[in-house]
């Protein structure tokens, strides 16, 4: 085990006028972690996730990410522009809609190799082998490259999506509902195929979703929320097969039995 | 360094659904195991013998009293470890053969019982050799370990748990209920692999409803019921 976490959460808030988006929450994430934030629509957990990925500014609490070099940095702090770099090449976003994550109008290829290109690589032919080698990774057929999204199933966006946000190799990872509104065998592909990444890449995760069988097979953690505050976490397996808090309780029962 | 100690644990499930209902279980609970015995948990059904187990396997919370472990030449309390300790504990000491196995979508049954050994850095291929003469021994048909075990009978599911749970050498292994869907041959194949697991020196914890595999596994029986807070009739 590694001992030092790739981020440390205090006491963040944020508030929409007088409407609460989300308060108190604190938490470390370690190297290789996958945690999974759940709960209803409106509890919080988007704007949580927001606000950690610096898409949103916190109006109170810290965020401290451990950099590549080791150097623990507040995020709130951080210059404008290193914290885009660090968007763009250390960390991933993984959209429920994955027309909010990919460029629609370009290739398949080009998505992938955008990313690249991004942190400096000019190399065509090389660029061009690294978007075909994460197009397998993702199992979409080499002579799918220059077809563009829109010409893709839900699920093959979706996996194209991945594949744009792993290919700088990041080391955390942020998901919205990145199963939501797909086909269930296609969400069943789509997990395993996290599953494998996650695990064969160590990456940190943190991944919100409504669904408890997702945040089953992908997660270790799990924090529950409700309006905006985190009532239960602990590892996965407990939070779901003990639960502790009448909320939890609530949504264990609620999961039909297939 | 005893391989696991059990002090003073207690459960009480609250049942918030049901106006806050509390439901005690046991309490003061205390037990040791050493390397190469199977302390077997003994009792009438509901006294809370699987709760127990899932207690020593970090899956339910303990509300009193604490489990130590011993790992990696340290002792851990599972009843205090953070989420991150309590996996690092499975993947190096502890191992669990569960009543039910929880299938993962697509993926086959060779994998899921070569899983163990490939969490802890083993080459894929041997792994997956072993997970082979693991299922093998077991009697599992060979044509069902490329498929996910979703669909499988009780008993061929039940078979692939065991196969996962006995095949890393973890020092302590908790067993629930491993015979309770067997024929007599596959019965006889898992007695002579708890014994093998004693002669290697693993401490081993489990229930075992089936009286005749109970006599032949057990190295002592603790009864639950001394612990039990339930009243008659509840």
């Amino acid at each position: 085990m590694t001992d030092a976490p790739i981020l440390e959460v205090r006491d963040l808030a944020k508030t929409y006028g007088a409407r609460l988006g989300c308060a108190d929450i604190s938490f470390d994430l370690w190297p290789g972690e996958v945690l999974a934030v759940v709960g209803e629509s409106g509890s919080g957990k988007t704007t949580l996730l927001n606000c950690l990925s610096t898409r949103l500014a916190a109006d109170g609490g810290s965020i401290v990410y451990a950099m590549r070099d080791g150097s623990r940095r507040d995020l709130a702090t951080m210059p404008e522009a290193e914290r885009r770099f660090l968007m763009r090449t250390d960390w991933g976003f993984v959209h429920q809609n994955p027309a909010d994550g990919l460029r629609m109008g370009v290739s398949a290829g080009a998505n992938v190799g955008e990313r690249l290109m991004a942190i400096g690589d000019r190399h065509y032919g090389r660029i061009r082998g690294t978007a075909l080698d994460w197009l397998s990774r993702v199992e979409i057929a080499a002579d799918r490259i220059d077809d563009g999204p829109r010409a893709f199933s839900g699920g093959m966006r979706q996996r194209l999506q991945i594949a744009r946000n792993l290919v700088t190799a990041p080391r955390l990872v942020f998901m919205d509902e990145p199963t939501g509104g797909l086909d269930v065998s296609v969400q069943a592909r789509l997990l395993d195929l996290m599953r494998g990444l996650v695990r064969d890449l160590g990456l940190s995760v943190i991944i919100v979703t409504h669904d408890l069988a997702v945040a089953r097979l992908l997660s270790h953690r799990i924090m529950v929320m409700k309006d905006g505050r985190v009532i239960e976490e602990g590892l996965t397996d407990r939070v779901l097969d003990d639960p502790r808090q009448p909320y939890t309780q609530l949504l264990v029962s609620s999961i039909p039995q297939a | 360094m005893l391989p696991l100690r059990v002090r003073d644990i207690a459960k009480t499930f609250v049942m918030h659904l049901r106006g806050g209902l509390r439901l005690p279980v046991f309490s003061n609970v205390s037990f040791e195991v050493a390397a190469g015995e199977c302390l077997v948990l003994g009792g009438p059904s509901g006294v809370g013998k699987s709760s127990i187990l899932k207690m020593l396997y970090g899956n339910y919370g303990v509300d009193a009293g604490e489990i130590l472990v011993a790992h990696a030449c340290r002792p851990v309390d599972l009843a205090k470890a953070l989420p991150r300790e309590v996996l690092d504990v499975r993947r190096l000491t502890l191992g669990y053969v569960s009543q039910f196995l929880r299938a993962i979508p697509r993926v086959p049954a060779l994998e899921v019982v070569a899983d163990p050994l490939i969490a802890l850095g083993s080459d894929r291929a041997e792994a997956l050799e072993r997970a082979e003469a693991a299922l093998a021994r077991l009697n599992l048909p060979r044509e069902l370990w490329s498929l996910p075990p979703a669909t499988f009978s009780g008993g061929e599911q039940q078979r692939v748990n065991i196969a996962r749970g006995f095949i890393s050498d973890h020092p302590i292994l908790l067993l629930d209920e491993p015979t309770a869907s067997l024929d007599a041959a596959n019965r006889a194949v898992v007695v002579d692999m708890i014994e093998e697991k004693k002669a290697a020196g693993t401490a081993l914890v489990g229930i075992f409803h089936d009286e005749d595999v109970r006599d032949r596994v057990a190295s002592r029986v603790v009864d639950v019921s001394r612990y039990s807070q339930r009243r008659a009739g509840q």
